[in-house]
């Protein structure tokens, strides 16, 4: 083997005044960083496994560790970075493909971070959520076109099937395989907790979280992974995935080393098989096929569950999103390209698609444009990191967001970006059980119930800011935003206004 | 000076409103609604005032009555061209109008009675109502310089941009008889520049007073432009009235279902109901959830044969009702309607929410 010439990125920093060597680092590292050594009984490690995951440096009792940066560079280059020369190195010597884990980190745009919300003053009071009611409640689905009266005349409240949550969040698709048991256990008791739901992915549903079913939305992607009768029947609402903001255009691929015991058994296929879902669905080459799905999943459910289409924000996904509107489905996610993954190609991720804000705002106008706003429902995610850009996204046109990084970070995830080697310190992304089992159920649900209710708080304050009780009256309200130091087109695609105008 | 709506211009206002309603069909002139919108004179500040009166035109009762402001005689040459093209024009002249030192800037003020071509009609393929709001929105959104503000059957909208007594003065409203009396005293926070920003804002008969200024608007105007309408206004008032006109003409909702869709109930309030009425008012929230209305608002809601009263949900704004015998007004502020009627039967005031609506006995035809 030839001499390896990346030198690692982080440095850790160990202070020998405070370590004692009582070599937790070492036993909480599963990607073997840490070791004693007898001889000269201090504790050492090997900075080139270093993920940065902080599982050590969280765990130390004397805080004698930290991991900085390393200091060690390249001649300075504005073309050519350091990461962008190690990857050349690493391509050099295994000819692969470069493969990265959670959302794109490049400094692409983020326009939540350019938009600004409004409040009331003097003209109209804004309302204080301590002292009145302020509304979170959200109904997720087609709206009826026609009201129906009785012989009497009274409304006949037939209302086409609705996802209803307490606060307009769900927790977005991770499959069990790609997350644990654990993690599948945290999401799906904070989801019941919250009155919201969390999604299965696209790896089947454990048989153990079948009674958390009015909370979970099943999930049906090109793998059709543990996809049978009873599944589709077990949730509140059924999920077909077209695509992800992180790898728009490919399928996925869960190593055989993941496919162990349960993980294998849900999934319905053989323990150490890869399970490789397509990038397309083979029954759906056009919209008129994914029709068919709809409406087979319908049938197969008897019409009593809304059925999701996720798609990734690509160039013309306002036009599909319009198609997908007339397909008979009840809601629509669109996934942004800063959105997550277990394991993606680096240069899809980092490359591929479109900004969730840009698209989101085309999707909401177009559908408006054409009046078909109300078949669907929107549910925006890939990236929403905070309950502003959650609220941000309502105001662009969103019924709900999905949150699945943020949640993750609920669940102690310090964005190593290293899922797909499988060794998640967090027993978040891994299935091995001595890893998973530093994850608790109760402990991470309590966690994901806090962050939810938190930004829920901080949602209903905004909204009491702007005298906005409801949330739906926040819904597509973009005149309660403003952008600042955009330009004109950027301005038009969100169909906001300067700040100042 | 940039026109309020015409230039993408959005004003909050402020305001008072005023109605009387006679349940017996009783018509009285314009004098009663003036002085009780007059006295709620500091609830205005002169920058636009109006009025909307219902069984004013019994001679013309089963034709559109259109009122049209005209800025200079080319709009209204395309305006008549276009009316020309689609209706029958039974009747028309100008509105008859006296010098008030007050009023200034008039536009040229127009009104027809007309009805619907019948050939146009058919072409269409749409009820006579949706066809007349049709060409309404189609003159406002298209011809530059003509607005239609009343476009309803035995009613008309009278505003300026003025107080509200000058503008009563100023349309003679004295010579005028009506069951219902609306009327708007205006208070904005800027300076709208033309007439067709005053309230009243009517679709065929369906008027519109509003005091307030909501926080859905813009969800509300995005909304109901998914319809056909246009805000072109980008008033409150004018969303509100294309909201109503949408639920009851073509969703047909009561006026008090109406209300349980602009100013729905909490979701707390509801979950307390019993089934059937949990049921009934889920289903109106969640079908039409982006026809909620926030903020603070007291709307009057004119139409033939009745009238609505309605506050927001947390009643942000005031409004009292009273009533004496079979005549009922509704008012900002109880002085207001003490200075028509000193002595009333009763008087209360409505809760957040809550609709209030007064039809004719019998009903009209």
């Amino acid at each position: 083997m030839s001499i390896n010439w990346i030198y690692p990125e982080y440095e850790v920093v160990r202070n020998p005044d405070r370590c004692v060597s009582c070599r937790v680092c070492e036993r909480q590292c599963a990607n073997e960083v840490h070791r004693y050594d007898p001889g000269l009984k201090r504790m050492l490690a090997d900075e080139s496994k270093c993920v940065n995951c902080h599982r050590c440096v969280a765990l130390c009792p004397t805080r004698a560790l930290k991991i900085v940066r390393t200091d060690h560079a390249f001649r300075e280059n504005a073309n050519w970075s350091g990461q962008t020369i190690h990857e050349v190195y690493r391509q050099a010597e295994s000819g692969g493909v470069l493969l990265s884990s959670m959302g794109n980190p490049q400094s692409s745009p983020v326009y939540w971070d350019k938009l600004l919300i409004n409040a009331s003053q003097v003209t109209n009071p804004s309302i204080d959520p301590l002292r009145e009611p302020m509304e979170t409640k959200t109904f997720l689905g087609r709206k009826p076109t026609h009201i129906r009266r009785d012989s009497e005349g009274n409304i006949v409240p037939d209302l086409p099937p609705q996802l209803e949550l307490s606060t307009p969040i769900l927790f977005s698709a991770m499959s069990y395989g790609s997350i644990s048991y654990n993690a599948h256990e945290s999401l799906a008791r904070a989801a019941e907790e919250l009155g919201i739901c969390y999604n299965t992915g696209e790896g089947g549903l454990h048989k153990d979280f079948y009674r958390y079913g009015p909370n979970t939305i099943v999930q049906v992607a090109s793998g059709r992974f543990g996809v049978h009768k009873d599944y589709l029947n077990a949730g509140a609402a059924i999920e077909i995935k077209m695509g992800q903001g992180a790898k728009p255009g490919i399928g996925g691929h869960l190593p055989g080393t993941k496919i162990v015991g349960d993980v294998s058994r849900t999934r319905m296929i053989p323990q150490g098989t890869d399970a490789i879902s397509p990038a397309p669905h083979h029954d759906i080459y056009s919209i008129e096929d994914l029709r068919q799905l709809v409406q087979s999943l319908k049938e197969t459910t008897h019409h009593e569950k809304p059925v999701i289409v996720k798609i990734a924000a690509v160039h013309n996904v306002a036009a599909i999103a319009s198609g997908i509107a007339r397909s008979g489905a009840d809601i629509i996610a669109i996934d942004g390209f800063r959105g997550g993954t277990g394991a993606a190609p680096t240069r899809i991720r980092d490359n591929v698609g479109i900004p969730i804000e840009l698209a989101l705002a085309a999707v909401d106008q177009r559908l408006r444009d054409e009046g078909i706003r109300e078949n669907v429902s929107l549910v925006a995610g890939g990236s929403i990191r905070s309950s502003a850009d959650a609220l941000k996204a309502i105001m662009l046109g969103a019924d709900a967001v999905y949150i699945a990084t943020a949640a993750l970070l609920a669940l102690g995830c310090h964005l190593c970006r290293s899922c797909h080697s499988g060794k998640c310190n967090w027993g978040i992304a891994t299935q091995r059980p001595e890893l998973v089992q530093r994850l608790d159920p109760e402990e991470g649900s309590r966690r994901l119930v806090n962050l939810v209710r938190a930004w829920t708080h901080e949602i209903k304050e905004m909204m009491g800011g702007m005298g906005i009780n409801s949330i739906e009256a926040l819904r597509g309200n973009r005149l309660m935003l403003r952008g600042v130091g955009l330009t004109d087109t950027e301005l038009r695609i969100l169909g906001v206004r300067h700040a100042g105008e | 000076m940039l026109r309020e709506g015409l230039d993408g211009v959005r004003i909050p206002s402020g305001c008072a409103v005023s109605g009387i309603f006679s349940k017996s069909g009783r018509r009285r002139s314009g004098e009663d609604i003036i002085r009780s919108i007059a006295l709620m004179h500091e609830r205005s500040n002169g920058l636009g005032g109006g009025f909307a009166a219902y069984g004013i035109y019994p001679e013309y009762k089963h034709l559109y009555a259109l009122h049209v402001f005209y800025e200079g005689k080319r709009p209204k040459e395309l305006c008549e061209e276009f009316i020309n093209e689609h209706f029958d024009v039974v009747n028309l002249s100008k509105i008859p109008t006296r010098k008030n030192p007050r009023i200034k800037d008039e536009p040229l003020i127009w009104r027809y009675f007309v009805e619907p071509l019948p050939t146009k009609l058919a072409e269409s393929q749409l009820d006579q109502d949706t066809f007349v709001s049709r060409c309404v929105i189609r003159v406002n959104s298209q011809i530059d310089g003509a607005y239609i503000f009343s476009s309803g059957k035995n009613m008309g909208v009278f505003k300026a941009v003025g107080y509200p007594e000058d503008v009563g003065d100023f349309y003679r409203l004295e010579d005028y008889k009506g069951y219902c009396w609306t009327a708007h005293g205006r208070y904005p926070t800027n300076t709208p520049g033309w007439w067709g920003g005053a309230h009243p804002f009517a679709l065929l008969d369906r008027s519109v007073v509003h005091n307030g200024e909501i926080s859905s608007y813009d969800t509300n105007r995005r909304t109901i432009e998914m319809y056909g309408y246009q805000c072109n206004l980008l008033t409150d008032t004018e969303a509100i009235t294309y909201l109503i006109d949408f639920l009851v003409r073509r969703r047909g909702l009561s006026y008090e279902e109406t209300a349980s869709v602009i100013a729905a109930p909490f979701w707390s309030t509801i979950s307390r109901m019993e089934e059937k009425e949990k049921a009934r008012l889920t289903y109106l929230r969640s079908a039409f959830s982006g026809m909620l209305i926030t903020g603070p608002f007291s709307i009057l809601v004119g139409f033939n044969g009745g009238i609505m009263a309605l506050n927001d949900r947390l009643k942000l704004r005031s409004m009292v009702v009273g009533e004496k015998g079979d005549d009922v007004y509704i008012a900002s502020e109880e002085s207001a309607i003490r200075v028509v009627e000193p002595h009333l039967d009763t008087l209360f005031a409505p809760r957040g929410g809550e609709p209030v609506v007064y039809r004719l006995n019998p009903p009209a035809e």
